[in-house]
């Protein structure tokens, strides 16, 4: 057995050794206990307020509630702008018990792509606070969440989410007019108003949905929840509701709207109405168009590039952002300005020999018909686009009052009250000149800026909103897309509004009127082919625009050479006579043989605008097209 | 108090145990081995904690059902140990140490996995159990059984042998790996070498030693396990990651101020933002809920049965009884110590239980079977004082 050295000595010295020992713990327990009642103290005493606090923020957690969006509405309710519900897929990972697992049978389930699941472990090295969802994938399909709610029991933590998300109805027809909206970016985030935006994804990227962002947008409302640890709402302490974003009425007309899209087939181009007497604009298109819903969710590498590498530039808005030599369609402007300057009266002749000569210089400036008009007047310069009446008309104005003439039609300059991104333009001046070249004018220039070629650039909003105001007898009107914001129309005086044209007698107008009715229904209007038929008085006035040169970095081949050299097709419209009711400009770019293929859509629209019961046949309007092209016609 | 009573007996008077009268009759707590005071105390320490359980539990009275339950299991063990003599705890000693050893290496070898670390031993369908809890007894009682033999204080040789018996199951328990365990296990056997009078000298030395082994030790560390080190560090640099326990719970006890926010009250704890809440961070939600006056009551009751646990020690007849009883109380104390420590953010979060409160059978059994032995030494005094 054990041995016991049971001396009483040894005895007595393991009990003292004992003892001492004993005590020194003691001692320890108490130093211990002590600095456990210290720390104690300090959290509970000294501490408590901060702690306090710190339980508080934890235990309350305040909530954004993103407002609704404003729905958008064409001018007869139609909607066109809408939020969808859509379903988000979200994983809360500390309620997975195998993630890796559980994200396999995901991708087996939905079918999701790798990139998805890629794109998610990214995003999950960033850390983040225990049991918040992480979204794994966005617009989850009424198939999709079916199979995951079978599946259900098999995916602990895995949830399906409620957002609301843009759509479009009629992306293709609207992308470049309404916009559309994306996800914030940082550059915005640093801008934006953290509170009126808190809980809010997105925000308008362009068009309308950018510069009606604030009315859109609304107020971000507030709720106090408390919650526990994992986020799960608990109770609700207290809210304010949210503000939702304003509802938007534009002046758009969709039908008319759809109908431009396709008058222009897929070709590169732009069609914008107004209504002369309020400013409305009915219709503005740029084609080609493309699917602004892909913006929304944030478009994928590959589309996004095809997109912008695709030479007929689908993302660039033509209708105000595009840049063309107006050409003839500016000589109805130059002769107001004419007009106005006292520079012609409407019964002032030239005599046309085909060409037109500078004082003390040989150089001839051609009209279009090499043998000329012979005499020529005003009505029938615009009818017959006599080139050779409007090099007198420029170079008797001079570049400085047809300068200042035509920035009264808004040209070179944004005329619109609310479209994001409008171009100005250019309208040339000497002043501008020696500013771009450091070069004097040369009196020749002002010669070609007569027949719209040259330095002048217009975009096909300017073009419409200038033949609008020529249409209303000089009186400008701000050209607008939004009609009603909420339930408050959009006031009618607009700030900034140029000034009215003044013409000597009223009579002059109809003159003006008159050349351009001819350019339709007279028996040498340029287009008069596409005047047959017209049920109502209609003035226009064609053009065609040289293209000088193409951009450096593209390539074309043969064939596609050959077309993009060839001339956009251009014109400008109004009807009727008597009482505008709607004013087009048409830009097709390289439609060659001349201006009528855009006469034609041009007669298209204002037949759809005012023959309520006799809308036209896109298709009809497809084989006049055909059948002209052929013939090449003077413009 | 115990430390009058040991002062008074170093100087050499002889000192007689205040309920342990020479002519007094032994009375019906001496009869069944118990020991009143600390039977009280432990009642109380164990009905305050299922009344924090309950709160801790989300007010689930079948979590309070089964503790109530493993605390009568472990007290009738308790009581059954209790009747055993102290002679028969030495003469197991050696046979409980081996069959112990022999489990922890079965564990490494076949264990089964829970939380990252192979703790469990699984006869599939019949029990579960730690080897190494186990171990938190059979250590001390090994070492206090080997230095009995021995002349005390105890020579280098002697040392040796009872580092080595020490070592092999902390090493076995440290590669599970299980850190707390491993921790709580070389105490309890260290403290009956310190007891048994282990020389300054050598303490300072092994001191030394240990310091020098930590570097040694973090390269050995489970990266879990070092996060834990370095989150203990600094709390604040990982808030919502591993710092969230500590930081959870240190708001919920500064929350509680002096009076704390009420019984049930505690949003921090009601919640759900407090992790462990009914096991290892039990003490959070007392902290939360009652305030700095319920922890003091808390520590205060600990303390008593400390003092109570130690006299006990201090009057044991022999040596062997003197050591465990020690070992044991002082253990006790260790566990206290750092899991109010780890709770309150002074020590780095290591899976210690607080003692009889928090959820849990298998250290209610294993403390309740320490305070078994520590009874029974108590109560197979021999009556006579010399």
């Amino acid at each position: 057995m054990l041995k016991r050295s049971n001396t009483l000595k040894n005895s007595e010295q393991e009990l003292r050794i004992f003892r001492v020992r004993a005590l020194l713990a003691v001692l320890v327990v108490l130093t211990l206990s002590s600095l456990l009642m210290g720390r104690l103290v300090y959290l509970q005493v000294i501490q408590h307020d901060l702690y306090s606090t710190r339980s508080e923020n934890n235990r309350v957690r305040v909530e954004p509630l993103p407002p609704n969006r404003g729905l958008i509405y064409d001018r007869n309710g139609v909607l066109l702008a809408e939020n969808r519900p859509t379903y988000n897929l979200t994983i809360v990972r500390e309620r997975v018990d195998d993630l890796d697992e559980t994200l396999a049978l995901l991708v087996e389930l939905l079918e999701l792509p790798e990139e998805e699941i890629e794109a998610f472990n990214t995003r999950s090295r960033q850390r983040q606070r225990p049991f918040q969802p992480a979204l794994l994938t966005s617009d989850l399909s009424e198939d999709q969440i079916a199979r995951l709610a079978v599946n259900r029991h098999r995916l602990p933590g895995v949830e399906v989410e409620a957002q609301p998300l843009r759509f479009y109805p009629d992306a293709e027809i609207m992308a470049h007019t309404l916009g559309y909206v994306g996800r914030i970016n940082a550059e915005e985030m640093k801008t934006l108003d953290a509170g009126r935006y808190a809980g809010t994804h997105f925000i308008g990227k362009t068009g309308i949905e950018r510069f009606y962002e604030e009315e859109l947008h609304g107020q971000a409302g507030l709720r106090k929840v408390e919650t526990n640890a994992r986020g799960r709402v608990l109770r609700e302490l207290g809210r304010t509701d949210p503000v939702p974003g304003k509802n938007l009425t534009l002046t758009l007309d969709k039908s008319l709207q759809t109908l431009a899209y396709e008058l222009l087939d897929g070709r590169r181009g732009s069609i914008v109405a107004i209504a002369p007497a309020t400013g409305e604009i009915l219709a503005m298109v740029s084609t080609p168009g493309f699917d602004s819903n892909q913006f929304v969710t944030g478009i994928d590498v590959a589309s996004y590039r095809s997109l912008q590498q695709d030479l007929d530039l689908p993302l660039f808005n033509r209708a105000t952002r595009g840049h063309y030599p107006p050409g003839s369609t500016i000589k109805p402007f130059l002769a107001l300005a004419g007009l106005v300057e006292g520079v012609i009266t409407p019964d002032s002749t030239i005599n046309d020999p085909g060409y037109y000569q500078l004082p003390n210089d040989s150089r001839r400036y051609r009209n279009w018909l090499r043998w000329g008009h012979g005499r020529v007047d005003l009505e029938r310069a615009l009818a017959v686009s006599n080139n050779t009446y409007f090099y007198t008309l420029a170079h008797d104005l001079g570049i400085d009052d047809l300068h200042d003439q035509m920035s009264n039609f808004g040209f070179g300059q944004r005329v619109a009250h609310d479209v994001q991104g409008e171009s100005g333009a250019l309208m040339p001046s000497r002043d501008w000149k020696r500013g771009r070249f450091n070069q004097p004018w040369y009196p020749g220039e002002t010669l070609s800026v007569g027949i719209g070629q040259g330095y002048w650039q217009v975009t096909p909003l300017q073009l419409a909103s200038a033949t609008a105001t020529l249409a209303n007898r000089g009186h400008w009107v701000k050209p607008r897309l939004a009609h009603d914001i909420g339930d408050t129309p959009v006031a009618q005086d607009l700030p900034d509004s140029l000034d009215d044209i003044q013409l000597a007698k009223d009579s002059w107008w109809d003159r003006v009127f008159n050349g351009m009715e001819k350019v339709l229904s007279g028996s040498e209007g340029t287009a008069r082919r596409t005047g047959v038929g017209l049920e109502y008085r209609m003035g226009g006035k064609s053009g065609t625009a040289q293209v000088f040169s193409l951009g450096q970095d593209q390539r074309y081949n043969a064939d596609e050479l050959e077309e993009r050299l060839r001339d956009h097709a251009l014109f400008i419209g109004f009807a009727p006579l008597e009482d505008p009711q709607i004013a087009v400009s048409v830009i097709v770019e390289n439609a060659g043989g001349g201006s009528t293929h855009a006469a034609h859509l041009a007669r298209a629209m204002t037949d759809a605008w005012l023959l309520e019961d006799d809308a036209p046949d896109v298709e009809e309007v497809r084989e006049v097209l055909e059948e002209d092209d052929a013939n090449v016609e003077g413009n | 108090m115990p430390w009058h009573y040991i002062a008074r007996s170093m100087r050499g008077h002889p000192v007689r145990p205040p309920e342990s009268g020479i002519a007094r009759r032994k009375s019906i707590w001496e009869r069944i081995h118990l020991d009143p005071w600390l039977l009280g105390l432990l009642l109380v320490l164990m009905s305050g904690g299922l009344i924090v359980l309950y709160s801790a539990s989300g007010q689930s009275m079948d979590a309070v059902i089964a503790q109530s339950v493993r605390f009568l299991i472990a007290l009738v063990g308790m009581v059954i140990i209790a009747q055993l003599s102290p002679s028969t705890f030495l003469r197991f000693a050696p046979l409980a140490y081996g069959i112990g050893v022999i489990m922890l290496i079965a564990v490494d070898v076949v264990g089964d996995v829970g939380m990252g670390a192979k703790r469990w031993l699984v006869i599939p369908g019949v029990i579960r159990f730690q080897p190494s809890e186990m171990m938190k007894l059979a250590a001390p009682l090994m070492v206090a059984a080997y230095l009995n033999r021995c002349e005390l204080p105890p020579r280098l040789r002697d040392i040796v042998v009872c580092l080595v018996l020490i070592g092999v199951p902390v090493v076995l328990t440290a590669i599970q790996p299980d850190l707390g365990t491993s921790l709580l296990v070389s105490s309890a056997a260290l403290i009956v070498l310190l007891l048994a009078g282990l020389s300054w000298r050598l303490i300072g030395f092994i001191s030394a030693l240990g310091a020098a082994g930590v570097p040694l030790l973090w390269m050995n560390m489970h990266n879990y396990q070092r996060q834990r080190v370095l989150t203990f560090l600094n709390p604040e640099s990982d808030p919502l990651g591993a710092g969230w326990n500590i930081i959870q719970s240190t708001t919920a006890i500064g929350s509680g101020g002096l009076w704390g926010k009420g019984w049930l009250q505690g949003t921090q704890s009601q919640l759900e933002f407090l992790p462990e809440r009914h096991t290892d961070f039990i003490i959070a939600v007392l902290g939360e809920e009652f305030g700095l006056i319920g922890m003091l009551v808390l520590l205060g009751v600990y303390l008593l049965i400390v003092s109570r646990g130690l006299w006990m020690a201090s009057t044991a007849q022999d040596t062997f009884g003197r050591l465990v009883a020690g070992s044991i109380i002082l253990t006790f104390f260790i566990y206290v110590f750092v899991n109010m420590g780890m709770v309150s953010g002074i020590l780095p979060v290591v899976g210690v239980p607080l003692p009889l409160v928090s959820y849990g059978g298998t250290s209610s059994v294993t403390l309740l079977a320490g305070f078994g032995i520590l009874m029974s030494i108590h109560a197979h005094r021999r009556l006579l004082s010399r």
